[in-house]
């Protein structure tokens, strides 16, 4: 284990952040080949594939019980797969120890020891793998910096805050220059200003450490969208949907990644005919409507109509709009914007904007506007798209 | 309103407050002090009407007798609670930190074991050890030998084993009360962090363990010191400790006076190793959670 520490050389974006508690050089990628785990026979992870490439950030969502944990502590070694392969780097792990594995892990919980000082805690790895104590001396202070907890270096984890403590834990993962990093739900027990400032210091770490492969595991969406370079929707165990946060987000390929990554209004629609490249004419009841046909989905089927409450507008859009009659149902004022709910022929849909001087009132009708760029065609049925 | 509620008998007098402590103070001083007392008395001499002295402190003390006897009950006290402490950690680590089918139902029986009069392990000692006990009959007619190879049963060993199986549930229960307290997120994130098993023993779970560790092995420490029933019925040749010295000059000799010398010392020790087992309790938290 000497020899692996003594062999890490860091590959970071410059020669300072080399120098700080960086990464292994030859940064590895995790790849899931077809794993499927069952807790007494009852599958809780569908042969999931799936690749996190070198130095790329990786959130799995899902509501619970969608078998995003259980992907991450497949990773870890703590939950051993029925049928598959893991790989971190070029190296099959499936079969080897967690201890053997070269991992970073942060939880939710935090699970510092606490019976050491924080810097014990980041000390423990480096000890665990028999790092001289040169390396541990010098190792210790410099990742406890990085996350800005240097001067709590003596304290225990009793005397320091929920946010304090999980920063310390990402030190502690840091601390043996993990190959992945793997982070399970490691926001959810913070209330929400916490999370805010704890999610831009995640952020600034990874710019700081950009080879730092990172599998994220949360439900909560506004994290995986700011952190994740790829998202993967998981539901009942299965990988539902995968790919870049911005497309998944624009473009979702079933109703279910629409409803989960964001709020989204989804209506049925018919008589798909496609126009120009990329775009689609529809029908919804006697409207006709144009939207993206990112998915390519055949001529004459029908689909949903899937438009964000965000890119719903009162007033005409510039460029090729559509237009829809609807009655307010509920106006909620929020601060910084304002709710509207509409029945737009018996379909719900939510529009959301800046707060209005004379919100519409309950029972007014009203005619809705929506660019035909922003709306986007999905498969009514299949899961995956 | 809870303290309006409890302060209304407050508002009777002082000295009717001071007599509710009487009834059972009374009780305490029938049952305990006063036998208490008259043992305390009889060491001193007091019972065959002459001054109070030490000269028979002095005497018993200083006898090979009772030196031998003290050597005895803590050689075996010490060893039967280093015995229980090994023994229960390693067995309370197994059943809750290693999953297997029925290791509930295993942690449930303890309490079980605790309920049992402490010589019925001794009996079945003899059934197993004993010179013509399973063990032994196995062993000579499988080797074919005249005399049975096994003979540790009626010795100080015998007696240590024996303890050991009898205490080690003291020391199991409140380390398993203290175990479940252990985040499994921590003994993961140890183990992904590099730690194989047994660091994550020696730094995380026996860290977390000590408090109970220490408290089981100072209550093992008090009951093992006076054990007699364990004692007197292994029988173990020149293996006599204090109880069974103050059993054997009270009941069998009538020497009353170094019975009760003995008795006097015994009491001290105990209490003694109780305020120890307290001070430990109180140090690693228990005062908090309202045990001592």
């Amino acid at each position: 284990m000497r020899a692996e520490l003594a062999d890490v050389a860091p590959a970071m974006a410059t020669p300072a952040q080399r120098e700080r508690a960086g990464v292994d050089a030859a940064s590895s990628g995790i790849r899931f080949d077809d794993v499927t785990v069952a807790y007494n026979d009852v599958v809780v992870l569908d042969s999931l594939s799936l690749t996190v490439k070198p130095g790329e950030i990786v959130a799995l969502i899902g509501p619970s019980g969608s078998g995003k944990t259980t992907a991450l502590r497949a990773v870890a070694g703590f939950v051993r797969p029925l049928r598959g392969t893991i790989s971190i780097g070029t190296r099959d792990v499936t079969n080897v120890a967690p201890h053997a594995r070269n991992i970073g892990m942060v939880v939710q919980n935090y699970a510092l020891f606490p019976h050491m000082r924080a810097e014990e805690n980041v000390a423990f790895g480096l000890r665990a793998r028999g790092a001289p104590a040169d390396v541990i001396r010098e190792r210790v202070p410099e990742c406890l910096r990085m996350v800005g907890m240097a001067s709590y270096a003596k304290r225990f984890p009793r005397e320091l805050s929920g946010g304090q403590q999980q920063r310390v834990a990402i030190a502690r993962a840091l601390a043996i220059r993990p190959q992945v990093l793997l982070l399970d739900e490691p926001l959810s027990a913070l209330d929400a200003q916490i999370r805010r400032s704890m999610l831009d210091e995640l952020a600034r770490l990874h710019r700081d450490l950009p080879s730092l492969t990172v599998l994220y595991v949360t439900h909560d969406q506004t994290e995986a969208l700011t952190l994740a370079d790829h998202i993967g929707i998981m539901r009942d165990g299965k990988l539902v949907a995968f790919g870049d946060a911005q497309s998944l987000y624009r473009y979702p390929p079933n109703r279910f990644s629409a409803e989960f990554l964001g709020r989204a209004n989804l209506l049925p629609v018919r008589e798909v005919a496609t126009t120009t490249a990329g775009m689609a004419r529809v029908r919804f009841g006697a409207d006709a409507l144009i939207a993206r046909n990112h998915h390519g989905l055949p001529d004459g089927g029908e689909c949903l109509l899937c438009v964000r409450p965000h890119d719903l507008r009162l007033s005409p859009c510039d460029s090729i709009g559509n237009v829809l009659g609807g009655v307010v149902k509920s106006v909620q004022w929020q601060g910084d914007m304002q709710n509207v709910e509409l029945d737009v022929a018996g379909h719900a849909l939510r529009l959301t904007c800046a707060p209005m001087h004379a919100p519409p009132a309950p029972g007014a009708p009203l005619a809705i506007h929506f660019s035909a760029s922003e709306a986007t065609l999905i498969p009514e049925h299949t899961l995956r798209g | 309103m809870a303290e309006l509620a409890l302060a209304l008998p407050g508002q009777a007098s002082a000295p009717s407050r001071s007599a509710w402590i009487l009834p059972p103070l009374l009780i305490l001083a029938a049952l305990f002090f006063f036998p208490l007392a008259l043992i305390a008395r009889q060491a001193l001499g007091g019972a065959e009407g002459g001054a109070l002295s030490l000269n028979h402190f002095a005497t018993v003390l200083t006898s090979k007798m009772f030196v031998d006897g003290l050597r005895n009950t803590l050689v075996i006290a010490l060893s039967a609670t280093a015995g229980c402490l090994v023994l229960g950690f390693v067995l309370s680590v197994f059943i809750a930190f290693t999953p297997f089918p029925g290791s509930s139902i295993l942690a449930r029986l303890i309490d079980t074991f605790i309920a049992l009069p402490t010589f019925l392990v001794a009996l079945s000692f003899t059934f197993i050890y004993g010179s013509a006990g399973m063990l032994n009959e196995s062993l000579m007619e499988i080797f074919h030998l005249d005399l049975p190879p096994v003979d540790f049963l009626y010795s100080q060993w015998g007696v240590i084993l024996s303890e050991i199986t009898v205490y080690t549930p003291f020391v199991m229960r409140p380390l398993l009360a203290s175990f479940s307290l252990i985040e499994p997120a921590q003994l993961e994130v140890a183990s992904s962090l590099g730690a194989r098993p047994l660091r994550i023993v020696s730094r995380i779970i026996l860290p977390a363990a000590l408090p109970a560790l220490v408290a089981g092995g100072s209550l093992c420490l008090l009951l093992t010191v006076n054990e007699f029933g364990i004692v007197l019925f292994i029988g173990a040749k020149d293996v006599i400790t204090l109880p069974l010295l103050i059993y054997d000059k009270a009941i069998q000799q009538f020497d009353y006076t170094t019975a009760c010398v003995i008795a006097v010392v015994n009491v001290g020790l105990s209490l003694a190793l109780y305020s120890l087992y307290r001070f430990v309790v109180a140090y690693f938290g228990g005062r908090r959670a309202g045990l001592v």
